[in-house]
């Protein structure tokens, strides 16, 4: 089953991160690549996002980030797993799971 | 007496005698988890009356009548349900001739590593049953989210209800297959234990090393069950020496043998000659045999490679395990060199659980930068090191990448 794991950042717990964080990253983006994952994206931070909504017809355009909360998204990457654990394997080797929340979701497939 | 001491001996009873009245009150019920539920109803009612009225004379009796007489109630409140289930009164009647408390916590063990069982449930299942341990830390220790893990064990416990698997020892004829259904189980509570991220995470190694213990105690006669316990204590006698003054990671070869726990390891010389003695060679007997001899080379300084080559060709035999293969080539390296060893582990690259199993890339890092392939070498360290989530390994795998540049 394929999971897409969400990166939840506190971009206080990440400023204080140790300095090799991105060697670590990219040992990992090098491992999931080969197994067979596929490396994710990093995304700017929350404070320069865009929301948009469509009501009655009037779009609706709010600068700053969609939820007030501490942990912010900044990132996922996917992988296929055989069994929930492996996923939750690969979720606690990624760097950000020791600065942040790793959500684990299983991608539902759309052709059955 | 005073109350704190009353329930500290309910505390007492409960981790003492919890897998023997569970396993008792089971053969009342042909019911994992109602054994549990009219056990936990005993205990509740144990430590609101013994601070009061005092700690009975024999614990365990008073808590198996009061568990006894709650499941006569839920019987007979089934039987007018029912209207009266015969095999019910049956078994009632055959568990009253049993009389005293029998330690029946071996049976237990081979109900829940039935082959009905899924295996991934068997060593969590004992666990609970035997042990009590919750749910939520056998979850915390197996990697699982407690709900899942709750369901597992709630399926596992149905099923034995539903297909009835008996909770007796085993005949002779089937006694080796479910015997090392118990071991892999109990082995794989200790390696979960082991490979655990942090020094937390290890909680279950001694109930491991207790569950194997009460085997070799019961069942005296079973070289297997003496090798497993061996292996697992010369793992233990290791465990401070594994890591380094900085906290870094240190193999086997590099640890401070004067912080190896020596009285634990004559218990484990003892027991692996035991086994040897006492019977056909097995998977356990050959890894203990193969720790016996690391820890000999480092102990005695003697040579001991080609003869760790040489367990690992009858281990790889038995088990055909791709994790043995790797073993074997990283010992092989010590005997003829780094090519040969690379040129036996191509025979497992492909191997798809290879490809996320850190040991494989850092073996393969390591042998390759031996063998001088220094860019090479580099990159399966580097997959190594983002494979780990131990920070320890993380450092020592660091080094060996730093030392390569």
């Amino acid at each position: 089953m394929k999971y897409m794991m969400l990166i939840h950042h506190d971009d206080e717990a990440l400023s204080k991160a140790d300095q090799s964080l991105w060697a670590d990253y990219a040992a990992f983006n090098e491992a999931l690549v080969k197994a067979g994952g596929f490396a994710g994206e990093r995304l700017h931070p929350a404070a320069g996002a865009t929301n948009v909504r469509v009501r009655g017809g009037k779009a609706e355009v709010i600068d700053g980030p969609y939820a007030d909360t501490k942990e912010k998204l900044a990132g996922y990457f996917m992988i296929d797993a055989a069994t929930p654990e492996e996923a939750v394997a690969w979720a606690q080797r990624c760097p950000s799971a020791r600065y942040g929340t790793i959500e684990v979701r299983p991608i539902m497939d759309m052709r059955r | 007496m005073s109350g704190d001491k009353a329930s500290g001996v309910v505390e007492r009873v409960a981790r003492e005698s919890y897998g023997r009245l569970v396993a008792l009150l089971a053969v009342r019920t042909r019911d994992l988890a109602s054994a549990e539920d009219i056990l936990a109803e005993a205990f509740a009612a144990a430590l609101a009356q013994w601070p009061v009225e005092g700690v009975p004379a024999n614990p365990d009796g008073w808590l198996i009548t009061v568990a006894k007489r709650r499941h006569a109630d839920l019987l007979r409140r089934e039987q007018v349900r029912m209207n009266g289930e015969p095999h019910l009164q049956m078994l009632a009647a055959e568990i009253d001739e049993a009389g005293e408390l029998p330690d029946r916590r071996l049976a237990l063990m081979f109900a829940c590593a039935h082959p009905r069982i899924e295996r991934a449930a068997r060593a969590p299942l004992i666990l609970q049953a035997v042990l009590g341990i919750t749910a939520r830390a056998i979850a915390a220790a197996f990697l699982v989210s407690p709900a899942s893990m709750g369901q597992r064990l709630v399926r596992a416990k149905a099923h034995i209800r539903e297909s009835a698997i008996s909770f007796s020892i085993p005949e002779r004829n089937e006694m080796p297959e479910r015997l090392n259904a118990v071991l892999e189980a109990i082995y794989a509570a200790y390696s979960t234990g082991w490979d655990g991220v942090d020094e937390g995470a290890s909680e279950l190694a001694p109930e491991a090393i207790w569950l194997a213990g009460l085997i070799v105690e019961l069942l005296p006669a079973e070289p297997e069950t003496k090798a497993l316990l061996a292996l697992m204590l010369y793992a233990e006698a290791r465990r401070h020496a594994r890591r380094d003054r900085n906290g870094c990671y240190a193999p086997i070869d590099r640890q401070d043998i004067a912080l190896w726990d020596h009285a634990q390891i004559g218990k484990a010389e003892a027991l692996l000659h035991a086994a040897n003695r006492d019977g056909p060679t097995g998977r356990y007997q050959l890894e203990a045999a193969i720790q016996s001899a690391h820890v000999a080379q480092r102990l005695g300084g003697a040579d001991c490679w080609p003869a760790i080559v040489a367990l690992y060709d009858h281990l790889v035999a038995a088990t055909n395990s791709p994790v043995a293969m790797l073993n074997r080539a990283a010992a092989l390296a010590e005997v003829a060199g780094p090519e040969a060893a690379l040129a036996e582990l191509s025979a497992i690259s492909a191997d798809q659980r290879m490809l996320g199993y850190q040991p494989y890339w850092a073996t393969l890092g390591h042998l390759r930068l031996r063998a001088g392939h220094i860019e090479a070498g580099r990159e399966a360290l580097t997959v190594a090191i983002g494979l780990t989530t131990d920070a320890a390994v993380r450092q020592h795998l660091r080094l060996g990448l730093d030392a390569a540049s």
